[in-house]
């Protein structure tokens, strides 16, 4: 397997709690990798040390042969140039319009001129279908709308690297189903490595070529959709069948009920 | 033994922020946006929601301030006949002391508010990260116009504030107790001298600026990207930046007409 990505033996902590407890991940080059697993995982955070934005106690990350957190700044900033991202929020700059946001990119690390950006902006915004919407402000965009506008501007570049973190969440069957359609033809379109950060068992099944679990600061299962699927892994089985109780528990922990009731204040 | 203890951590705790501002100050002064048109457009952009926006508070506060000034300082300089040197008090407080402390006050509670909450809020909607995993530091786009934006205003608006402080005073002095004008202007014209003070008021409120909008812009960065959290990083810098231009400005008022 050609790794675009590849952790290696890594260890994240934030305060004393261990969010990843020596995990290693590889993410094959050109494919769509999935990344679930439950809230508070930390699957996002994932996404922030594969971008440089935070560093790993322990271990390396390696993204297309440079070790990021030993990277220096400008290394970095190179780095970051090959990769999109797009934010669960959208986090469009709120005081530019679509066009603007998604020309920004352009702007900063190319030398085009103003005719080529305006080009590059459309066809992008095109694809992503908002090239009616290039004046609006953000604010004025539904969610959906908004999250494709910010994946045109994750894509104004051509990034060899596109992370979605959380792209279906708070989307309606619509928007969802436009996403995975966009996700898909641009990963096939452009041979583009995806990494997609989600709890939405369906939508990023059906998309991703490879998956990979997470589960208390580990990794639970990797393999490709099949192999997720027929697993018989208790963790796994809970959470693609979103069960109540299983090796996640339902209860929090606390002290025993009964002695709780019956406690005399 | 806890007290000591708690002391100790809240003092490492204040100067390893202090520090770290510092840090973050450097870093945002010495990295300014490279295209100099993009940089002049985002510069006077600031300039305008940081001063031009500030224009109206400074403008009235600084009328209804140089009129109270003409009425208190009529009614005790008439108590030994010198009611005509009511202009020189008017020029001397406010261009000495009211001028750039009320400006930094008003400043800090209208443009260095909505600057933490600005860049408290894009830190919360994920913006601050968006620009650097573009590619594009955050400090230097976001951080260092609204910094040089704000340094920048501040003394205009604080010689604004004197100028209207001066010219409301002498119409209530003038047109209403019936000071005569010409002892008016010409007192003040001999009394106040352009170097000691005009030109430390403007010193003054160039610290000012300097200590508020780098409390309002540092706040705002690092504030707990909650709404909560905002909210305590806006309180924070106006009640910071308040108490930094009053203790500031006794240092420099100490050190500027402190010989006697």
């Amino acid at each position: 397997m050609d790794a675009y990505i590849d952790i290696k033996n890594m260890s994240f902590h934030r305060g004393d709690r261990a969010i990843y407890d020596g995990i290693s991940i590889q993410i094959p080059k050109g494919k769509i990798t999935a990344i679930m697993g439950p809230s508070g995982t930390g699957k996002t955070t994932l996404l922030r040390l594969i971008g440089g934005q935070i560093k790993p106690s322990h271990g390396s990350v390696v993204v297309d042969g440079i070790d990021i957190p030993n990277a220096n700044r400008k290394a970095l900033f190179e780095a970051r140039k090959k990769m999109g991202m797009l934010f669960q929020s959208g986090a469009l700059f709120s005081d530019m319009t679509v066009f603007e946001n998604v020309a920004l990119p352009l702007e900063e690390h190319t030398d085009f001129d103003e005719a080529m950006i305006r080009d590059i902006v459309t066809i992008k915004l095109q694809s992503v279908g908002l090239r009616g919407a290039a004046s609006m402000m953000p604010s004025e965009l539904s969610g959906g709308m908004a999250r494709r506008a910010a994946l045109a501007r994750a894509i104004a570049l051509d990034p060899a690297l596109v992370m979605y973190d959380e792209p279906f969440a708070g989307q309606d069957p619509i928007s969802k189903g436009v996403l995975v359609e966009m996700i898909q033809r641009l990963n096939s379109a452009a041979n583009i490595t995806s990494v997609l950060v989600s709890h939405d068992v369906e939508e990023s099944l059906s998309i991703a070529d490879h998956v990979c679990i997470l589960s208390g600061g580990k990794v639970i299962l990797q393999g490709s959709a099949e192999e997720v699927r027929s697993s018989e892994d208790e963790q796994v089985v809970q959470f693609l069948n979103g069960l109540a109780d299983g090796p996640v528990p339902f209860h929090y922990p606390a002290k025993d009920y009964q002695t709780e009731l019956l406690e005399t204040r | 033994m806890v007290a000591v203890k708690t002391l100790f951590t809240r003092v490492t705790t204040f100067v390893e922020s202090l520090g770290l501002a510092g840090i973050f100050l450097a870093q945002s002064l010495f990295r300014l946006p490279v295209r100099f048109e993009e940089a002049c457009l985002l510069y006077i952009r600031q300039v305008y929601s940081v001063g031009v926006l500030s224009l109206i508070i400074i403008v009235v506060s600084g009328g209804f301030i140089g009129m109270v000034l003409a009425l208190q300082g009529f009614s005790i300089l008439a108590r030994y006949g010198s009611e005509s040197a009511v202009g020189q008090l008017l020029a001397l407080t406010l261009l000495r002391e009211l001028g750039p402390v009320v400006t930094g006050l008003l400043f800090a509670g209208r443009a260095g508010s909505a600057l933490t909450a600005e860049i408290g809020l894009m830190k919360t909607t994920e913006q601050l990260s968006s620009y650097e995993m573009m590619g594009i530091d955050p400090l230097r786009r976001v951080v260092a116009p609204r910094l040089l934006a704000g340094i920048t205003c501040m003394p205009i608006l604080a010689v604004i504030f004197s100028a209207v402080g001066i010219w409301s005073g002498m119409l209530v002095s003038v047109y209403w107790l019936g000071i005569h004008d010409g002892s008016f202007w010409s007192l003040m014209q001999q009394t106040v001298y352009f170097d000691r003070d005009i030109f430390n008021g403007v010193i003054k409120s160039f610290v000012f600026a300097f200590a508020v909008v780098w409390i309002a812009v540092y706040q705002g960065y690092v504030c707990h990207p909650t709404s909560e959290g905002i909210g305590r990083a806006t309180t924070r810098t106006v009640v910071m930046g308040s108490l930094a231009i009053l203790g500031l400005d006794f240092l420099l008022t100490a050190a500027m007409f402190g010989d006697f």
